[in-house]
């Protein structure tokens, strides 16, 4: 492969970029999408490092292991559940629009028909599957049955 | 006489084209808020308001004129031709790239009777020179870099390099751009990672890999093919939105993508 250093020397070396401050950008709905699947992402990877460190807690003392997963045991925690499993949906989600707009000649022409699609998808799966995680939190709060 | 001012009343004698016109009729008073920056006074940008009368079938380009004209002569922007053919007045109008003599009032008036405000800022991702007016020279330089003009090999053919409406037709779309840099500075990763090529160098490529008569596509490839080539591109269709000239923009991207991917070994 040819070196393309030469070429794009000149546009490494921009002068300063431009001065900030102004209103937000107004970006098309794929924008927002990305953000989103940046915040997931992001929410996702630090999930699975606390997740890593308290599983291998079971290799220090399989005592250590319970108490740390008894601390998990109350609303807030699971509230925070129910948000990783949207996080996470999202993210899948979006991946496969993302994958389609990459490698489907139309995925660009019916990018935001996926991205309703996957917010379709996302609330179908998500309303039920809230109800069931949060049920038995509701029920230990305020009563009932 | 003291220069600009945001107070209406003063507004008199400090345009370049002195005393104001008689207001036309039918005209609506907008609130036009202006980032403005002059490197030798301010310390920083800042906005500026000035009540302008507006017709339905006025460009914003027309309410800039009026404020330069009548308003205030210091303020700074560029335009030529102001038909949408030179590209030169992009500008980030209510939060979204656009050429300032392509969008009409009435699209921007404020429904119910209520004060409409229409927010001008420099586009961004460049640095500002004064008010509206970018460099625009580190666009002009992605855009150098990706060859954009014909390269051949070979002997020079005695009549036309004959193309079929076909093949014609495989690129057309992007023959279109303007270099109004609308799409450039329209881009997330632009924004925070200026060695990016940008769309409109890759638009400008996409017109030349993609043209049967051209046979300098691997080079092409090869420049899009860095770090800071078609890869940055994150697929936020920002670019396609803010096209003045309809281009699929980031159709145009995945296809360079997908030739890098698929058509070499």
């Amino acid at each position: 492969m040819a070196s393309t250093s030469a070429a794009t020397a000149d546009v490494t070396e921009r002068a300063g970029s431009s001065r900030g401050g102004g209103r937000l950008y107004r970006g098309d709905l794929g924008m927002w999408s990305w953000v989103l699947h940046r915040i997931t992402g992001v929410a996702t990877f630090f999930f699975l490092f606390v997740h890593v460190l308290d599983t291998a807690l079971v290799r220090v003392s399989p005592n250590a292991y319970d108490r740390a997963i008894e601390l998990y045991k109350n609303p807030v925690v699971n509230l925070m559940e129910v948000g990783l499993v949207g996080a996470v949906l999202y993210h899948a989600l979006n991946g496969v629009r993302v994958m389609l707009v990459d490698f489907w000649s139309k995925g660009t022409k019916y990018q935001r028909g996926m991205f309703w699609t996957i917010v379709g998808v996302w609330l179908v799966v998500m309303i039920p599957g809230a109800y069931f995680m949060l049920q038995r939190t509701i029920t230990d709060l305020f009563g009932g049955n | 006489m003291t220069a600009s001012t945001t107070s209406p009343t003063d507004q008199t004698t400090s345009g370049s084209r002195g005393t104001t016109p008689p207001v036309p009729e039918g005209a609506v008073a907008v609130t036009v808020k202006i980032r403005r920056f002059n490197p030798e006074v301010d310390p920083e940008p800042y906005w500026q308001s000035f009540e302008v009368p507006a017709l339905p079938t006025d460009r914003v380009l027309n309410l800039l004129h009026y404020v330069k004209w009548y308003l205030d002569g210091t303020l700074t922007f560029r335009r030529s031709c102001a038909h949408g053919i030179c590209g030169s007045d992009a500008m980030k109008i209510n939060g979204v790239n656009r050429l300032a003599c392509k969008v009409l009032m009435k699209d921007l008036f404020a429904g119910d009777g209520k004060q409409t405000t229409v927010t001008i800022e420099p586009i961004k991702g460049l640095p500002v020179h004064k008010d509206l007016l970018v460099d625009m020279e580190p666009f002009f330089e992605a855009f150098r870099a990706v060859k954009p003009y014909l390269i051949a090999y070979g002997n020079e053919p005695t009549r036309e390099r004959l193309q079929s409406q076909a093949d014609r037709a495989r690129f057309d779309d992007t023959t279109k751009c303007i270099l109004c840099a609308c799409c450039t500075t329209s881009c997330p990763v632009y924004w925070t990672e200026g060695s990016y090529f940008g769309p409109a160098a890759i638009v400008n490529a996409h017109r030349f890999i993609f043209d049967s008569r051209d046979e300098g596509a691997e080079e092409r490839l090869d420049i899009l093919n860095d770090v800071d080539g078609v890869w940055r591109c994150r697929t936020t269709f920002n670019c396609t939105d803010a096209c003045p000239r309809g281009i699929q923009v980031t159709k145009a991207i995945q296809e360079v993508k997908r030739a890098l991917l698929f058509r070499r070994t």
